[in-house]
Parts: structure tokens; sequence; C-alpha cells
């Protein structure tokens, strides 16, 4: 028999023991399946960065009918579940409480000062301990103090600003958070599959010597790591089926580019991925620190340093450069593409060939490590 | 039975401790976590480039860019001669919005009729692209006012003056740095928990274990105190770099803090530990714990407020800690809560704690039978 057809039966024999014990671990189904179906379904229902309505406590100090008028703009606004009350210090524990948002006072001068022409003001109080709807809370009070702004000078007399700012949102005009959070959330379970849990299976084999074993036999370190990483590759790419089917039969996310970028993108992306889980196995030898390891080089990465949630240009510098040797940092806008836009070719091309460097370099690492053990 | 515990415990300690590698991992890799995190979550928007398509000759125009060019907020203008060069920038990604300012814009500025400016932006980063709207929105207006009709209409506004209790300049870090405390504490006390039966179990010296003098509750306890004092250690250092690293202003009392990490802590090593009852390799264990900790980091507040999830999911947070201790870590060192709070958040923290022991040693004993 010829050299490359062993080669072949060998590959094929060890790619065989490697599926049959991926699926019979219950744990890799629940990583590869359930863990996916949970992780879309929380970006697709439970995760919005679309504020909806926040609580807050409104205080009219005065009772006019213009500031009536004006706290209806208020309760009139999709943004705000407001609670109406004469003195502010009724909500002051509420907000150390967290049980309003904000506080809008609305001082008791304003009637006498808006009709003698001075510019009246508002108080927009805040829980500035959570950043983010604080800005919200804000900017959704400007805006409906601008509503009313307007209405009041419709009544007074014709009245349009003079410069307009038309906004249009390409590829996701309604802005719906979920469009690009479940492409993005495809990327964070591909890394699952792809490092945390080929790192762990790996890992076991040197925990109980079985790769030592392996080791004896005629089987070369090269085609070893080809059969361990041909099935995750598979279950990583059947994974990905399953969410891309998920996003656009349940959720709905439109899927404008075409198949094949959509396999090409996810094949090239599971290289770094394995090869990050290979030599996360072969450096630690051990489960317990392989996994504190792909949690912290894969997974929390793929979440924090990718731009699925965070914009990489406002991180300081030096983070910037940590983000180019984050792979799903190159999926995620591509994912999200492919999703929302189409085919944009090359900005797919050079996140292919970037993320096929870094898989290529992970696995020289891994392929070194792996030989100098047994040497 | 102290004896007995005290060596159960030395040895547990021990197991995780003993390896250099082990070690290091507990101790390195959360500082890294928690530089790195703080730093880069944020969802300010700074740096980003724009695109500018005039097709004014004029003065407000020009006026216009350079008011775009001066904003602090955006870093390259790019100036686009077509339309079809916008669309190439924005469907890469070079820009995430792009600027066009109509041929007439400052002629009708100048007769005093509504002048056009169209704003393209990335909906594939929207949540980016909303507070990039806002900004140039912005500065639209402000330059309205500065037009011979925005001069004439400027009297008269309602002004609003925001005020930012707890985090007067909004900066993020102190929102982020007490939000890590409490998640990394969770990463890695589930994590050790829910491995310390399992490992002992594939390695068959959990047999041993129970046939040794030690009674069911002297192993779960010996098996929950070391978890917990490791989350102490952990929790003390983000403490101090909190406080001393990031300037994060601690208002509360550090005894209630460390009061309720207590109870934390116990709620994060019993849900370890049936994670660990419940596997019967290490694998399975470091899985399962990860199937729990994704969601619970989704679910507890920190990436969304809670308020904001649908109706129906909302009861689901009820049974994570995290949801708990982000309230209490959060508020002692911003809000300054009152004891009270602490209490009502700290006590579902101890029925957690309570259930998931139970359950973890019924678990136990029903798996010896």
């Amino acid at each position: 028999m010829s050299a490359s057809s062993n080669r072949l039966r060998r590959l094929s024999a060890l790619v065989r023991k490697e599926s049959f014990q991926a699926i019979r671990d219950p744990s890799s189904i629940l990583i590869a399946f359930v863990l996916p179906l949970i992780l879309l379904f929380l970006f697709g229902y439970g995760v919005s960065l679309d504020t909806t309505r926040t609580r807050i406590g409104l205080v009219t100090e005065e009772m006019t009918p213009l500031t009536q008028d004006f706290a209806a703009s208020f309760q009139a606004s999709r943004y705000f579940d407001v609670v109406i009350g004469r003195d502010r210090r009724l909500f002051e524990e509420d907000l150390v409480l967290g049980r309003v948002r904000g506080i809008v006072v609305i001082s008791a001068d304003f009637t006498t000062r808006y009709t003698a022409g001075n510019s009246p003001s508002i108080q927009v109080i805040v829980d500035g301990s959570d950043p983010n709807t604080a800005n919200f809370v804000q900017n959704y009070a400007q805006g409906a103090v601008a509503n009313w702004e307007q209405q009041r000078q419709a009544d007074v007399a014709s009245h349009s600003p003079a410069i307009s700012v038309e906004q249009r949102f390409w590829f996701n005009p309604e802005l719906t958070s979920r469009n690009f959070l479940v492409p993005g959330s495809i990327a964070i379970v591909m890394t699952l599959v792809g490092t945390l849990l080929t790192s762990l299976v790996v890992a076991r084999e040197w925990e109980r010597g079985t790769m030592e074993a392996m080791m004896a036999t005629p089987v070369t370190a090269v085609e070893l790591l080809a059969g361990k990483i041909l099935p995750y590759f598979l279950l990583g790419l059947t994974s990905m089926t399953l969410c891309v089917l998920l996003a656009v039969f349940l959720f709905g996310v439109p899927f404008r580019g075409s198949v094949a970028a959509l396999y090409a993108l996810s094949a090239a992306f599971l290289i770094p991925a394995l090869g990050q889980g290979l030599l996360i196995s072969t450096a630690t030898k051990n489960q317990f620190l392989a996994s504190q390891l792909a949690l912290i080089s894969a997974f929390l990465p793929a979440f924090l340093l990718s731009g699925f949630l965070f914009e990489i240009n406002s991180m300081p510098t030096v983070i910037q450069w940590i983000t180019f040797i984050v792979p799903a940092r190159y999926l995620i806008p591509s994912l999200q593409t492919v999703f929302l836009a189409g085919d944009i070719w090359p900005m797919f091309g050079r996140a292919i060939s970037v993320m096929l460097t870094i898989g290529a370099i992970m696995f020289v690492l891994a392929a070194r490590s792996t030989r100098k053990r047994i040497g | 039975m102290w004896t007995r515990l005290y060596a159960l415990i030395v040895k547990e300690l021990l197991a995780v401790l003993r390896d250099p590698k082990g070690r290091a991992i507990l101790i390195g890799p959360p500082i890294v976590q928690l530089l790195v995190f703080s730093y880069a979550a944020t969802l300010e928007v700074r740096n980003v480039d724009v695109m500018i398509l005039n097709r004014d000759s004029g003065h407000w125009g020009q006026e216009l860019i350079q008011r775009i060019d001066g904003s602090p907020t955006f870093r390259n203008i790019e100036i686009a001669a077509s339309q079809a060069q916008v669309q190439v920038a924005i469907d890469n990604q070079t820009v995430i919005a792009a600027v066009e300012i109509d041929p007439d814009f400052s002629r009708n500025i100048e007769a005093g009729t509504p002048a056009d400016l169209q704003v393209v932006l990335d909906g594939r980063r929207s949540n980016a692209s909303q507070i990039v709207a806002g900004y140039l929105s912005q500065i639209g207006r402000t330059l309205a006012a500065e037009t011979p009709a925005g001069k004439r209409t400027g009297a008269g506004m309602v002004s609003s003056v925001p005020r930012n209790w707890f985090n007067p300049n909004l900066t993020y870090q102190w929102f982020m740095v007490p939000n890590l405390i409490a998640s990394i504490a969770l990463l890695i006390g589930l994590i050790v928990t829910a491995l310390s039966i399992a490992r002992e179990r594939e390695l068959g010296t959990f047999d041993q274990l129970m046939v040794s003098p030690l009674r069911m509750h002297e192993i779960l306890i010996g098996k929950l105190i070391p978890p917990m004092m490791i989350g102490l250690f952990h929790i003390t250092v983000y403490i101090l770099a909190a406080v001393f690293l990031f300037e994060v202003p601690l208002r509360g009392s550090l005894f209630l803090l460390y009061g309720s990490a207590i109870f934390y802590l116990g709620s994060v090593a019993g849900l370890g530990l049936f994670i660990s009852a419940l596997s019967m390799t290490q694998q399975q264990a470091i899985l399962g714990a990860f199937l729990f900790m994704v969601p619970a980091m989704l679910l507890s507040g920190f990436a969304t407020p809670i308020e904001n999830m649908p109706g129906w999911l909302q009861p689901i947070t009820l049974i994570n800690p995290l949801r708990y201790f982000l309230v209490i870590v959060k508020g002692v060192f911003l809000k300054d809560i009152p004891l009270s709070e602490v209490v009502n958040q700290t006590i579902p923290l101890a029925l957690i704690a309570a259930v998931t022991l139970t359950a973890a040693a019924w678990l136990f004993r029903r798996r010896l039978e």
C-alpha cells in the first residue's frame, strides 16, 4: 500500500474516533447546539440596546396651564414612563435605589420667565451610575423639550428650522439592535465551539496521558492535529448553520449576502479559533487552565474587543493594538455585512486573509509545541 | 471536626495553588482583564471618520465642514467627489457616516429658507451611528442658531440643565469597574468550584473522600470555603485597584460590601457545587458552568438594564446572583445605598446559596446510593 493511502486511512480513523468522542459526550452537544440557542435567544429577545420606556419622576413645582402642557409633552413621549410629583425629595430616594432613572424638575418660576420671554430652564437629574442610560435620558429629555417648543411655535406662527438635518441609516433603517447583535453572536458561538471546546478536549487527552499513547503510534503530529480539528471544524460550521437559520427564520434578520460568502468567512474564522484552542491545550495540558485561558483569551475578547458591543475606535490606542490579533474583530463586521448589506468582497477578502494569517501562526505554534513535548 | 475540616480546606487550597500555572492563572489574568476591559468597554464614540460630499460652493458649506473637523468626536474628514465614493466608503466601513451638503445650501441660508443637509449612516453599527447622528445634528443646530434666520428666533427657548448624580462627568470606568468586580468574581468562582468535585470524580479520589471520616456536610463546607477565600482575595485586589488606580469614589461602607460579598461568593460556590454534582467529568463541569455563566452575564443588568428586557424574561433574572451583587457593588461605591437596601439585595443571595447547597448535598448522596 502506498504511503499516501496509509496516511489517509490513519487520518480517517482519527477523525472517526474524535467524532465519536465529540458526539458521545453530552457536554459537546450542549456547547455546540444548546448554548447557541440560548445565546441567540437572549440576543434576539432579551438583550436589546434599544431603550424602551424609562421610568422618570417629573416634578412640577408650580401648577399652571403652561407647566401642565409642558409636562404632557413628557407624558406623550414614547421613551418615558412618567410619575408626577410636586416635590423633588419624593423621588430622590427612588433615584438612589434605581426605581427611577431620572428626575425632571420644572422650577416654580417657569411660567413667569416663559411669558416674560426670558428663557426658563428645567433640571434633568439622572442616575450617573449607569452612564449609558443617563445619556439616553438626557437626550430624550431634550427631545421632549424640543418637541414641545416646536408645537408652541407652530401654534404661534409657522416656523421651520434654518437647517434641517435628514438622517438615513443604511442597511438597518429601523435601527433594530437585534439585526446586528444576532449576527455578532454567531461569531461568539463559533469561538466557543472552536476554541473552548477544542482546548478542553485536547487538554483532557494530555491530562489522561492518551496523547502520549497516540504519539507512540505511526501517526505524525500533523495528522494528529488534523484529526483533532476536523470534527470540530465541521461541528463549528453546523452550529453556525443552525444559528443562521434561526436568525433568518425566527428572528427575521435580513440576509442580503450570499451563502458562499457566509461559509467562506466562517471557515476562515474557524482556522484561527481552532488553532488557538490547540495551542492553549498543548501549552497547559490541564482542563482547568485550558478553560480559564480559553475564557480569557478567546471568549471575552470576542465579546468585548471585537467591536461587537463596544466601538474599537473609542478604545485607548494600546487596546486598539490588541484588537488586531482578535480574529472575531474581522469576522463580526463581515458577518453583519453579509446579513445586512450584502456581498462586499473587498472587505471580506481582507478579513479572510487576515484571519487565515492569524490561523497559520497559531497552527505553527501549536504544531511546534506538540512536537517538542515528545522530543 | 475542626481539624478534619481544616485539613480538607488546606488540601483544597493546595490542589488549586500548588501548580505554578494554576497560581498564575488565578492572579495574572483577572488583573489584566480588569485593566483591559474597563478601558475597552465604553459606549462613547470617539475617533471615527466621516466623509463629506460638498456640492455647495458658498461660505456656509465650508463653515459646516470646519465645525465637523473641529469636533473631538471625528478623527479624519474625507472629502468625497461623488455619490459613488460615499457608497464605497460606507459599504467598506472606512467611514461611519457621510454628510451631503446640497448645492443651494448657502443660498438657502442667506435667503432665510430652510437648508437641507443629508446624513447617511452605517446601520450595521447602529448604536454608534445613532450617537454620531446626534453629534452631527448638534453641529447643525449650533450652526443654524448663527444664521440670519436663526438669530431672529433664538430668544425665549427652554434650556435644560443636566445634572448627573453619583457620577457628574459620566465617567464610564466608574460604571465598568464595579461591574467587573462582580462579574469576574463569578467567572472564576464558578469554574473553580464546579471543577473541585468533578476533578476528584474523574481521578477517582472522590470515593476515597467518601470513605474518609469526613461527613457529607463537612466535605461540602471544605469544598465551599477555599473558592470563597480565593474570591475574597480577588474582590480585595479589585477594590484596591478601583479606588487607587481607577479613582472610583468609594462612598459607602466597606463593611457592608464585604458582608454581602460573603453571601454572594457563597451563592456562586453553591451554584458551582450544584453543577459539579450534576457532572461526571471535568469537561462537563466546565461547560456546564459556562452554560450558566453566559446567560447570567447577559441577564444581570450589566450590559443592558433589566427593565428594558421583555416582561416574561425579567422573572428569570431573579435566580441570578450577579443581578443582586451588581446593585450592591455599584450602590456601595457610587451611591452610598442604605443598609436596608443592602439587606434587601443580600437576602436573595443567601436563599440562592441555601437552595443550591442543599440540592448539591442531596445529589451527591443520591449518586452514592
